[in-house]
């Protein structure tokens, strides 16, 4: 799925990396828990989230992560958006919940292939 | 062995919207040395958790980062209050953290049970009042 899919079909704001929107997703996850989302290694991931501080970008960099969704109308800081900027990851927002916005995207195919842990 | 290229971090035990800096760091110079990047995930992936401990456990400490020609070790060492239970630690879901780090999005028991799921081989040394060295290594044969 290519990352403009996921902001059309969350009606997501997008806050900065735009040129990257062209990018192609395979899987992605929603927690608030970032040590649950370092457990598991996804290529070219998506990661949902309402937990709002700098570690959810630096999450998503260890992850080599391309997309940052936060959810619940939550909007990110200048600095969580400063930090994404450098590492490339789009960062998006949606008025949707959690719940909601992961159902979407699973039911549009988007659907999780965990790998097995390394 | 031949000589190891290192790279030294300390970790800033007050701030943790910090935390990570080093991980980061750690990131673009293994890039740079153009290694492969499942490796160069798992060993910031581990490094990262254990410099999360650092700050929410430990007040800081300090990471090395040693590059051998057959492997990588990450070395993270803290002056804090040691680990009581080992055995508990490394159980997943187990932590000590306060609700406060919870909220932060860390302290779901997953640290430690990370660092060793992305590593090759990991060494705990702690003691109780005095501090913790964690020793992991990645093999890239």
């Amino acid at each position: 799925m290519k990352i403009t899919t996921i902001r059309d079909l969350l009606n997501a704001e997008v806050y900065c990396n735009e040129e990257n929107l062209g990018r192609h997703v395979y899987s992605a996850c929603g927690s608030d828990m970032m040590s649950d989302v370092l457990a598991y290694v996804k290529d070219q991931a998506v990661l949902l989230t309402g937990l709002m501080n700098q570690q959810v970008i630096r999450t998503a960099e260890m992850m080599d992560m391309v997309c940052v969704v936060f959810v619940r109308s939550k909007k990110p800081s200048p600095d969580m958006i400063d930090l994404a900027e450098e590492t490339g990851i789009v960062v998006m927002a949606t008025d949707k919940t959690m719940y909601e916005a992961c159902g979407i995207l699973y039911s549009s195919g988007l659907i999780k292939e965990r790998k097995a842990n390394v | 062995m031949s000589e190891a290229l290192v790279f030294h971090f300390d970790v800033d035990g007050d701030n943790f919207t910090s935390a990570g800096q080093a991980s980061v760091q750690v990131k673009k110079d293994l890039r740079q040395l153009g290694l492969p990047t499942d490796i160069i995930r798992r060993i910031s992936i581990a490094m990262y958790e254990g410099e999360i401990n650092m700050v929410i456990h430990a007040n800081g400490g300090t990471a090395d980062v040693l590059v051998y020609e057959d492997a990588i070790e990450i070395i993270l060492e803290d002056h804090g209050p040691g680990i009581a239970d080992i055995d508990k630690a490394m159980q997943e879901g187990y932590s000590t953290a306060s609700d406060t780090i919870r909220s932060l999005g860390f302290g779901a028991g997953m640290g430690l049970p990370n660092m060793k799921r992305y590593t090759d081989s990991m060494d705990i040394k702690t003691k109780l009042g005095v501090g913790t060295t964690i020793t992991m290594r990645i093999e890239l044969a």
